[in-house]
């Protein structure tokens, strides 16, 4: 039982964990919180298979832009209504002791293993053919997308115009 | 090389996610959190790209990811501003309340 092996049953327990909790909350920013958590859990997964430059940009772009644009539409829209729950106690007497195991199971791994790829035991491997392949093999889906938000950012700006 | 784990449990994930973010999609009523499910849906299809181009050993699955990123960033602010405007014309988020075009 490998600490990979550990360490990935933990990150999709957490996923899951994460992704049944925003089906189960009524409050959309609970489950915009849960979602943050499925992403950040899958981060996780993507730098144990080996795409550390995928995890990053997850982190960065989808769970620090993607979901910060829904958090503010939910408070701007002031979705749902004002309730105390006890959940949140449960999430406290959950999420200590499983961010103490995370830790722990982490530094267990990183101490334990030789460096692999995935954690940056060949530093010019799986990035640089990555970024070699973006711009070589697909330049021409990359500057479609480029094309593409342009679009997305008149279309928004156009739709949540106040007055015509 | 750590033995890393094998893909094929993360493509099981992978469909586990997708399943339910497709259940929170049927059942839930509020439009954002329908929104967010198929957030969740889209994140589980890169997982299974990841672990796919893990599995195969080539990065194109990787390259997908990066596209299914964009598409999703550029697909959330417009629908973004979708909701708004629904939100401001039918002053409510329940998709039960607004399910004709008119008014």
């Amino acid at each position: 039982m490998s600490p990979d092996l550990i360490l990935f049953f933990l990150l999709a327990a957490v996923a899951l964990a994460g992704a049944i909790n925003l089906i189960v909350q009524t409050h959309p920013i609970h489950s915009a919180l849960s979602l943050i958590v499925v992403m950040v859990a899958l981060a996780g997964i993507y730098l144990l298979l080996g795409a550390e430059l995928l995890a990053a940009v997850q982190i960065i772009v989808y769970a620090g832009a993607i979901m910060v644009l829904f958090v503010f539409i939910i408070m701007l829209l002031n979705a749902g209504k004002e309730e105390r729950t006890s959940l949140s106690h449960a999430a406290s007497w959950l999420g200590v002791p499983l961010a103490v195991v995370l830790t722990v199971v982490i530094g267990w791994r990183m101490g334990h293993s030789a460096p692999s790829p995935a954690m940056g035991g060949n530093v010019s491997g799986v990035s640089r053919t990555l970024s070699e392949m973006l711009f070589t093999s697909y330049v021409f889906p990359f500057e479609l997308t480029s094309i593409l938000i342009l679009v997305a950012i008149l279309g928004a700006v156009a739709l949540a115009k106040r007055d015509f | 090389m750590a033995a890393a784990p094998p893909a094929t449990y993360a493509v099981v994930l992978s469909a586990i996610l997708f399943g339910i973010g497709a259940l929170g999609f049927v059942f839930k009523r509020n439009i954002i959190t329908i929104f967010m499910s198929i957030e969740l849906m889209l994140n589980a299809v890169n997982l299974s790209f990841v672990a796919f181009s893990r599995l195969l050993h080539v990065l194109d699955g990787q390259v997908f990811v990066f596209f299914v990123i964009v598409v999703a960033a550029a697909e959330a602010s417009v629908g973004m501003a979708i909701i708004l405007q629904v939100a401001r014309n039918r002053h409510s988020l329940n998709i039960e309340r607004i399910d004709l075009m008119k008014l």
